[in-house]
């Protein structure tokens, strides 16, 4: 049996990655979490795409203010030295380089890096894509937090992905409840195992062949 | 003397034609103008083709622009939501097209139709079905697809106060869309909470300048802002939390 991290400890460990200064957008869903876990001495600035620099925890009961939410609608606060903007200067930020991480979720990551997590493509469903393909190509580096494995056992880290792509060739690295792996040029790289989970287990669940850690 | 003030919310949406393209701010129910939505709800102009984020919450405002039957097409990059259930309904009987746009090309279109823009070539979306047949083309090391302008014939927007000349401000990130689909419609059409005496809005804090705006209706303040500042105790959507409690 393998060893996996809960979802908070896996938040833990992203967030631990995250340096003063970064400007970080963290996507809906686990993602989210990721802010629990910030240290609460630095200063690092979170961007939500509907507008805003700077935004701050979920407010208290009382203090909930319909025009102010994040990009799950939820509400949200504003922190000291927080700025508004409008949509087309937001996705400009994302588009234009200007943030430094991006946290996001998956069905599949592929070992060069594409991205699938907007659509299963079932038939019949409604699709929707709202920031998706704009935040996987828009941040210095893009982290994907995930499962390694779907529930039903299947790897989310594949040779090419099966579901329709967010973006191509766009993740820097993927943090899984398993361990954490480096999209490199040459495939993905081993960064960190979590307990005693070893090279050759988590090549044989995921059925690809992984660069070393001190390769 | 420049006056863009209407004197109610019909007027405010006469003209309006069946077929038409209109814009409608929001994202969620943040900046969504739900006082004139209803307004053209009632004018009742059908076959129309709305650009918004979302395809509506709930059954009201957008919601039930949708239910009403007058919108023939949504262009949106979010429609499924948790309480879409209208569109979702309307959508599966085949009552209504969906052009799905990632977010930031939807928000860059709209922005180039404001600024005069023929196409650009953005990122986003490259080497994805949302790109299928579109021209693409390699810049530098980087591959980009070519998107087009998104012209409207109305926008309807909400923003916090205006003057008569239409200058305005936002609150919070109830801005949105509100810029963008002023500069790219050829009728603007916004509700506030308030509208103000001219010289009373600071130069420096103007976010859309007057000349994108042709009507301005004053909708009255809602009851958790009172002079524009937050007074609290309401929910997500503006109920007041006495309210919410009872429904439960």
């Amino acid at each position: 049996m393998t060893t996996r991290i809960s979802r908070t400890d896996l938040a833990a460990r992203v967030a631990s990655d995250i340096p003063e200064g970064a400007v970080v957008n963290l996507g809906i869903g686990a993602p989210t979490l990721v802010a629990d876990y910030l240290p609460a001495g630095l200063e690092i600035v979170l961007h939500t795409e509907n507008g805003m620099l700077g935004m701050g925890p979920a407010p208290e009961r009382g203090r909930v203010d319909p025009d102010l939410i994040n990009a799950g609608k939820q509400p949200v606060t504003a922190l000291a030295g927080a700025a508004y903007f409008h949509h087309a200067d937001s996705f400009a930020m994302m588009r234009g380089g200007h943030l430094d991480v991006c946290v996001l979720g998956a069905f599949q990551v592929s070992a060069g890096g594409d991205l699938a997590n907007w659509s299963t493509g079932e038939p019949g469903a409604i699709p929707a894509v709202g920031g998706a393909m704009d935040l996987a190509i828009g941040a210095k580096d893009v982290y994907v937090m995930t499962d390694l494995l779907t529930k039903a056992g299947e790897p989310k880290l594949v040779a090419a992905c099966t579901y329709p792509l967010t973006g191509v060739g766009c993740v820097s690295r993927v943090y899984t409840d398993h361990g954490v792996f480096d999209v490199t040029a040459e495939g993905l790289r081993v960064r960190e195992l979590f307990g005693d989970n070893t090279h050759a287990e988590i090549e044989a669940l995921l059925g690809l062949t992984l660069i070393e850690q001190d390769a | 003397m420049i006056d863009k003030t209407v004197p109610d919310l019909a007027t405010a949406v006469a003209g309006i034609s069946d077929g038409a393209t209109v814009m409608i701010g929001g994202f969620g129910r943040a900046g969504q103008p739900v006082e004139l939505i209803d307004a053209l709800i009632a004018h009742g102009a059908s076959d129309l083709t709305v650009v918004n984020n979302n395809a509506g919450n709930g059954d009201t405002g957008l919601a039930a622009l949708l239910a009403a039957g007058q919108v023939r097409k949504m262009i949106c990059s979010f429609p499924r939501q948790s309480d879409s259930w209208v569109f979702d309904r309307l959508y599966r009987e085949g009552k209504v097209e969906l052009e799905l746009v990632p977010q930031g090309n939807l928000a860059e279109r709209i922005r180039a139709a404001g600024a005069g823009i023929g196409g650009f070539f953005t990122p986003t979306g490259f080497g994805t079905q949302l790109a299928e047949g579109k021209e693409t083309r390699r810049i530098g090391d980087r591959d980009y697809v070519l998107e087009h302008p998104i012209h409207a014939d109305a926008a309807l927007i909400s923003a916090r106060a205006a003057d008569r000349w239409g200058n305005l401000v936002y609150r919070e990130t109830a801005r949105n869309f509100g810029p963008i689909m002023a500069a790219a419609a050829t009728t603007t059409i916004v509700q506030v909470d308030e509208i103000v005496e001219l010289g009373t809005l600071d130069p420096e804090t103007v976010v859309t300048p007057g000349l994108y705006v042709d009507r301005v209706v004053s909708v009255g303040e809602r009851r958790w802002l009172r002079e524009g500042a937050f007074v609290g105790g309401v929910d997500i959507e503006g109920r007041a939390l006495a309210e919410e409690g009872a429904a439960q």
